[in-house]
């Protein structure tokens, strides 16, 4: 059987009716006088779930993250953690830590005080707010930097102790604001991995807050796409890339060739769609129902178009004749632009799997690109 | 040769502010010493040994041979002076921390206003220096009196029967003393405050902190810098002050500035007053270079 993508671990406890929500998010609103930063949001959330909020700033992603740590309270709607409803309940009472996007620490106390400041409020004995801050510094591979001030550490060392103090009580819940945003490229990989592991090692759940979508790709088991305080899909990383369940889902995750037309044909569940202007059928076998003649999008990604000097021999195969106009070489791929008679513009990538090429393509060579009728998405919203 | 001019005006930007201090800070403070040392005499001016150049190297001599720290001792020997002292301190540390307590709550509430509003807010509390001082004191005689507006605004709200009688008392002091110096205690902790970053706070809060409690663990010890800056700059003037004192507080209330104020233009004992100020700098300066040795050795360590 066919499936969407790569999938990491046998963990999907959404597809499960029997499963509880670990946290049920039940129609939120949350407005700040006249604007509505989350509206009328519900979103469940399962035990042991890395689950990302991924949206341009002011999506509202933020506001629902503080609104979890207890710092707003929703407008309308309520929270249940673990079946209990947190409305009223102050920050420093929650079974939730947070992780900041400044990391917020201490200025004025050590990378163990930071640490042990949380251990310390909840009245724990010395001997062991010892030993969990060892444990912790151990965890993140900082026991050197125990003495040390936040201002002696480097950006990648703050960010982990700002992940050891979060996660040295044991919280149930960790929400993490853009976790490795202020870290540079390199060492932002690395960390991701790190997260996963962490995450997978205590055996928590994660609610980690996003504008990056690689980031909320690698990490995420689920992610929730917010525009304008509202979720416009949650799903799997394959599936929010390979079956976005709307145009802006597919224009907002990846890059995208996006067509607007209405349906030709629709037969045996297959839908023929006539693009503007170019007046080209592209031919898919996406089975969905609609009625000829309703305007559908159709969103192909650059990766799904090959590109050839003759055109195809099957005639099953959608292909569109067009001028090489531009090739952005990335070393790992390269992306042609390709023009087509009508003006539009079309990305194909393709991965540079061999080192040397006979005949590369070049500039203003005449192509067609072409691509199967499986390779693209219909969208009816 | 560029190089060389180069150093040379580096060097004496540097040195204006030394020069400055040498000629307005140093030089008065030997010529105050010297008085000190000096007793009192019926001539121009009113203390003996006065320098004279005519006398020549060996008058010179002579004169310092004169010198003595009887002024000194007797301070020491007389209670007026060592009360003075200690009534002066003891009213500036208890108006420095009233004024904290006025203070910080302003500060921390212009801190945390929204950003757009600040600077209004910042005008206000400089404003009372657009009116001199002298008559902001003035201004406090007819609020404070017996038949001033305070007592009979309370009256009229029937809250007493009788005039409460605040001038020329130490409560009038400290009144006058919160009123005049607040904006030098708000400005420093305000700054201090406005630089915090209120993540941490919440942060504090996250970790299972009460709000005042992340206040007091986070909020206050980070504002401690401007805290003791601007209890400094209440207390150091507060020592010394005089206006305040004389406008305000009663023929009972001791302090050190109006002493030496009587001693000078009263007593025309110059050499005595010159010892009280000489004694009261010292008093102020030597713990406070104590201290901020303190804070620098701790910082260094920190680093």
């Amino acid at each position: 059987m066919k499936s969407l993508g790569s999938f990491r671990r046998k963990f999907a406890p959404w597809n499960d009716p029997e499963a509880k929500p670990f946290i049920a998010i039940e129609n939120v609103t949350k407005k700040f006088a006249d604007f509505t930063a989350v509206d009328d949001l519900s979103l469940n959330i399962y035990n042991r779930e890395f689950f990302a909020l991924l949206g341009a700033s002011g999506c509202g992603k933020s506001t629902l993250l503080r609104m979890l740590a207890g710092f707003e309270e929703p407008t309308a709607g309520r929270i249940l953690l673990d079946g209990q409803d947190m409305r009223g309940i102050p920050p420093y009472k929650r079974p939730v830590n947070m992780m900041f996007q400044s990391y917020a620490l201490f200025p004025h106390m050590t990378v163990e005080g930071n640490i042990a400041f949380g251990l310390k409020q909840d009245g724990m004995q010395k001997g062991d707010i010892e030993a969990r801050v060892g444990e912790m510094l151990k965890l993140v591979k900082l026991e050197r930097f125990a003495k040390r001030k936040p201002h002696q550490l480097s950006g990648g060392q703050r960010q982990r102790v700002a992940l050891a103090r979060a996660v040295a009580k044991r919280p149930k819940v960790l929400l993490l604001d853009e976790p490795l945003g202020a870290l540079d490229k390199k060492l932002r990989e690395e960390t991701q991995f790190e997260l996963m592991d962490l995450q997978m090692k205590l055996g928590l759940t994660f609610v980690v807050v996003t504008h990056d979508q690689e980031e909320a790709m690698t990490m995420a088991d689920r992610i929730a796409v917010m525009d304008k305080g509202k979720v416009m899909q949650v799903a799997t990383p394959a599936e929010v890339y390979e079956a976005p369940n709307s145009k802006f889902v597919a224009d907002f995750i990846g890059n995208v060739n996006m067509f607007e037309g209405t349906a030709a044909a629709v037969a045996n569940g297959k839908i023929d769609i006539a693009v503007e202007p170019e007046n080209f059928t592209i031919r898919t076998d996406a089975l969905k129902s609609c009625a000829v003649g309703q305007p559908v999008g159709f969103a192909i990604r650059p990766e799904k178009i090959r590109i050839s000097r003759k055109q195809p021999a099957d005639p099953s195969i959608n292909s569109a004749h067009g001028e090489m106009w531009d090739i952005a070489y990335f070393g790992d791929m390269t992306v042609f632009h390709v023009k087509l008679e009508s003006g539009r513009i079309i990305k194909a990538a393709s991965l540079n799997a061999v080192r040397t090429v006979e005949d590369p393509l070049g500039y203003d060579d005449m192509v067609w690109v072409n691509f199967d009728t499986d390779a693209g998405i219909v969208l009816t919203s | 040769m560029q190089k060389f001019i180069a150093s040379v005006a580096s060097r004496l930007v540097i040195a204006v502010p030394y020069f400055w201090l040498l000629i307005f800070f140093l030089i008065p403070f030997i010529i105050v010493f010297k008085i000190s040392l000096s007793e009192v005499a019926m001539s121009i001016p009113p203390y003996a040994p006065a320098f004279d150049l005519s006398a020549g190297w060996q008058g010179l001599k002579d004169s310092f041979g004169q010198f003595s720290w009887d002024n000194y001792i007797w301070l020491v020997e007389d209670p007026l002076y060592y009360k003075a002292y200690l009534s002066s301190l003891l009213i500036a540390a208890v108006s420095t921390v009233l004024t904290l307590i006025v203070g910080y709550p302003i500060a921390y509430g212009m801190a945390r206003a929204p950003a757009t509003i600040r600077p209004t807010l910042l005008m206000l509390v400089i404003l009372p220096f657009w009116t001199s001082f002298l008559i902001r004191v003035y201004a406090w005689i007819g609020i404070l009196k017996p038949e001033g507006l305070l007592n009979q605004f309370l009256m009229w709200a029937h809250v007493i029967d009788t005039p409460l009688n605040i001038l020329n008392t130490n409560t009038a002091i400290f009144i006058g003393i919160v009123y005049s110096y607040l904006p030098f205690l708000i400005l420093p902790i305000y700054s201090a405050l406005e630089k915090m970053d209120y993540s941490l706070v919440e942060a504090a809060e996250d970790l299972g902190c009460p709000p005042i409690l992340a206040f007091w663990k986070i909020t206050f010890r980070l504002s401690m810098p401007g805290v003791i800056a601007g209890c400094f700059l209440v207390f150091i003037p507060a020592v010394g002050e005089f206006v305040i004192p004389d406008l305000l507080g009663g023929s009972q209330t001791l302090m050190i500035g109006k002493t030496l104020w009587s001693e000078f233009f009263s007593n025309r004992d110059w050499p005595v007053s010159s010892a009280v100020a000489v004694v009261l700098l010292l008093l102020l300066i030597v713990p406070i270079v104590l201290f901020q040795r303190a804070e620098a050795r701790a910082q260094e360590s920190e680093k």
